[in-house]
């Protein structure tokens, strides 16, 4: 099925990463090497996404031919594994550039810090505040790759870490596979069911094979804290609830992600300096993270600076279905659209929200405010753009 | 194992440990039955002949392509069954695979054939004067008839498999060979690539337009990859000889035609076949071919000949008769919806084809096809004259 590496013979250099003759019976085998390179090199003439800006013939024609440690190739062209990070930098350095505002992982380094000072929200629009991020595990391959029995492991260590949580943390694993058809429908009810990925965009990377083998949901008894196993990445965390107290939810989050249950399982999760927490998709590199309310804007959803002011704010909306889906009566999923280089804590500061009031003169108080409070933190909110 | 990972992952130099050279030998790291998909809900072909035995002594093998069993029956595991139609849940990468995984490849090819031994051979028949009679049916029933196959090219991966550049070098290769058909089957190339508005239109008006393939049995197996990179189709001035290239093989020939002269469709099948395959030769690609599986093709269920031969045909009484089902067995064929495989029979108009593929000739095939619409048509003749059938029933064939 996907172009597994060409077997049999390889070298390999001490201190530097192997490298795999294509001893395949390509047909051209003996056409000139720039021509046989160029015959596979994709064709992205129609394509709009940050792979085939990057991906030039040179990158290409350099990296085909070189495999991870775990034997994934460049045409494998998802991550696979966590070195693929690294030896097939020369792609994905510029497309997290591309991706995340400029950020150079060869001489940038990600900041962690999970440490949060306000974030309470007006409830008469904030309807529900969630925060998730991913998490994966260190020298297991990643979803797009990983065989059954990685996945299998994944599952297993997962279940192990999250049986140790206890308090109002304690909760209950519900395997896909074999799950009973009350647990199902409840789990739908509740709205914390994943299924199997319809989007192209995930089945093309091979995230969907061998459903639902391996895969779950974990949650617990308060159904506030949610953990998805092998869907789109080894682990998702999620923290939610109705209503806008952000700060409660991120606290949760924070006690949620406790790594040393996963060091007494012998294993760590997948971090590096430049990268933060590496997950499959590039675009949740650094801290994973989406904070995110559903947020009733019927008005503003409207004006037609809404997109500009969302850019300001560093927000992305999408429709109360998640990615992909249209807002449903004016809620919007409004969440942070970095995920590298930015303080975690800062993303959180949700008050330019507050922009949105009944009255003019609420409205010209608030605006005052959110000034005065930019001002001090250095941190622009385009002002300008919204007091009209 | 893992410790040298460890050491591998944050410092690459210093370490002596021998790195996995394919995913195949690092997923040797799992026991087999940590690697062993879970088919306990699963109806098909490769479910029921994969065997943990099976595993254990395929799991560490590949094709010189690359090609492994885990790559064999993806699909089949992501796809646990279709409700109608027991499917064979296995592909074929390369020429090699019906070899190297052969302790798979063919329990599965006798299942799904008829008893189809290891060790039968097939016959290939492509010889037009050997059809008796299928010049004359009735066309107040028959609404059209088409023969199509598939072909593969030597020296290439199959499409689960196949490379960028191996599938450009597909579509070069055929676009030269159809480029020197001449008379009858002169015609013109339309790569799915770059296709004009107007160009898509008429393809689809005329139903010859491919599209992506969006059946999840197929897209599981990879053959979805690069789309529309390297597809396209070719069609003769006639528009009555088709051919779909990197599709879900290599090439599929298509030879059709309105109205009931199966005949004639055939005799233009075969010598475009015939044509296209002599050119190929010539460059130095040959069709993949052997005396035991015939024409060798991505799934195993179109070895052999790979033809699929039949007609549109208006059966509104017989369709409804509960011995339907009971004469296609008999006669050797099968039903489909009008809009070919996966869909429902529109206005009593079926699709009537054979049911054999392999241990059986092109010619006996279509005669199949011949003889048993020929009674099909009898029958309902008879049925709306409120008669019965049962003087009319075949026997086994």
């Amino acid at each position: 099925m996907r172009n597994t590496c060409r077997v049999p013979c390889f070298h390999f250099f001490l201190g530097a990463v192997s490298e795999i003759r294509r001893s395949k019976v390509f047909p051209f085998s003996n056409m000139a090497a720039t021509t046989r390179d160029f015959a596979d090199y994709p064709d992205l003439s129609k394509h709009n996404n940050c792979l085939a800006h990057q991906l030039t013939p040179e990158i290409y024609k350099k990296l085909r031919d070189v495999t991870t440690p775990g034997g994934w190739t460049l045409d494998q062209c998802i991550q696979t594994d966590e070195e693929s990070y690294k030896v097939f930098a020369d792609l994905f350095e510029p497309v997290i550039k591309e991706r995340h505002n400029g950020y150079d992982p060869r001489t940038m380094k990600h900041p962690t810090d999970l440490d949060i000072r306000r974030g309470d929200l007006d409830e008469q629009y904030v309807l529900s505040s969630r925060v998730r991020t991913g998490r994966s595990v260190r020298e297991l391959s990643l979803p797009p790759a990983c065989s059954r029995g990685e996945r299998r492991e994944v599952q297993r260590i997962v279940s192990e870490v999250l049986a140790g949580l206890s308090g109002d943390l304690a909760g209950q694993y519900y395997s896909l596979k074999g799950m009973s058809e009350a647990d199902q429908q409840r789990l739908i009810d509740d709205h914390l069911l994943f299924d199997k990925p319809v989007s192209p965009l995930l089945i093309a990377a091979g995230m969907a094979r061998d459903w639902p083998d391996a895969r779950g949901i974990w949650h617990n008894h308060k159904k506030t804290f949610l953990v998805w196993v092998n869907e789109e990445d080894h682990i998702r965390l999620i923290s939610m609830e109705k209503g806008g107290n952000m700060q409660k939810v991120f606290e949760r989050f924070c006690h949620g992600l406790k790594e040393r249950l996963i060091h007494k399982q012998g294993k760590e999760f997948m971090w590096n300096e430049h990268l933060g927490y590496i997950l499959t998709c590039p675009s949740n590199l650094g801290t994973g993270l989406r904070a995110s309310v559903h947020i009733r804007l019927p008005r503003l959803s409207k004006d037609p600076r809404f997109p500009n002011i969302l850019e300001n704010l560093r927000l992305q909306k999408r429709g109360t279905g998640g990615v992909d889906t249209a807002a449903v009566g004016s809620i919007f999923d409004i969440s942070n659209l970095d995920r590298l280089d930015r303080k975690v804590t800062r993303l959180l500061y949700m008050d330019d929200l507050k922009l949105f009031a009944p009255k003019d003169e609420k409205l010209l108080q608030q605006l005052k405010l959110v000034k005065w409070y930019s001002d001090d933190i250095n941190m622009e909110f385009g002002l300008d753009k919204c007091a009209k | 194992m893992r410790s040298h990972l460890r050491g591998m992952t944050h410092h690459y130099c210093g370490t002596t440990a021998k790195m996995p050279y394919s995913h195949v030998e690092f997923k040797m790291n799992y026991k087999a039955e940590e690697e062993f998909p879970d088919l306990s809900a699963h109806n098909n072909h490769m479910a029921k002949v994969l065997t943990l035995d099976m595993y254990k002594k395929l799991r560490d093998k590949q094709t010189p392509s690359g090609f492994t069993l885990d790559d064999v029956i993806q699909t089949g595991v992501d796809n646990p069954g279709h409700p109608f139609i027991m499917t064979v849940g296995c592909v074929a990468g390369d020429e090699e695979c019906y070899d190297v995984f052969k302790d798979l490849l063919d329990p599965v090819i006798s299942d799904r054939h008829g008893g189809y031994k290891a060790t039968d051979k097939h016959k290939t028949d492509l010889n037009p004067a050997n059809l008796k009679g299928g010049d004359d049916l009735d066309p107040n029933y028959v609404i059209s008839s088409r023969v199509r196959t598939g072909r593969s090219i030597k020296g290439f991966c199959l499409p689960p498999h196949c490379s960028r550049g191996e599938r450009r070098a597909i579509e070069k290769l055929s676009i030269e060979a159809l480029n020197k058909l001449s008379g009858d089957l002169k015609g013109k190339y339309y790569a799915l690539k770059g296709m004009t508005e107007a160009e898509q239109q008429t393809l689809i008006d005329d139903h010859f337009l491919f599209d992506k393939p969006v059946s999840p049995l197929l897209l599981a197996s990879g053959m979805g990859r690069d789309w529309p990179d390297a597809r396209g189709i070719w069609h003769n001035d006639n528009k009555t000889f088709l051919v779909w290239v990197n599709e879900e093989d290599h090439l599929r020939v298509i030879s059709m035609q309105k109205g009931g002269n199966m005949k004639e469709v055939f005799n233009r099948f075969c010598i475009g076949l015939q044509k296209i395959e002599e050119i190929f030769k010539e460059k130095g690609h040959p069709f993949m071919w052997t005396e035991h599986l015939g024409y060798v093709l991505t799934c195993p269920s179109n070895l052999g000949t790979g033809l699929r031969g039949g007609v549109h045909v208006k059966l509104p009484h017989m369709s409804k008769h509960p011995k339907f089902e009971e004469v296609l067995t008999r006669l050797r064929l099968q039903k489909r919806g009008t809009g070919g495989v996966d869909t429902a029979a529109v206005g009593g108009v079926y699709d009537v084809s054979n049911l054999d593929r392999i241990g059986s000739s092109e010619v006996d095939q279509v005669q199949m096809v011949v003889d048993g619409v020929k009674l099909l048509i009898e029958m309902e003749k008879v049925l709306e004259k409120n008669q019965p059938i049962d003087s009319l029933m075949p026997a086994q064939k």
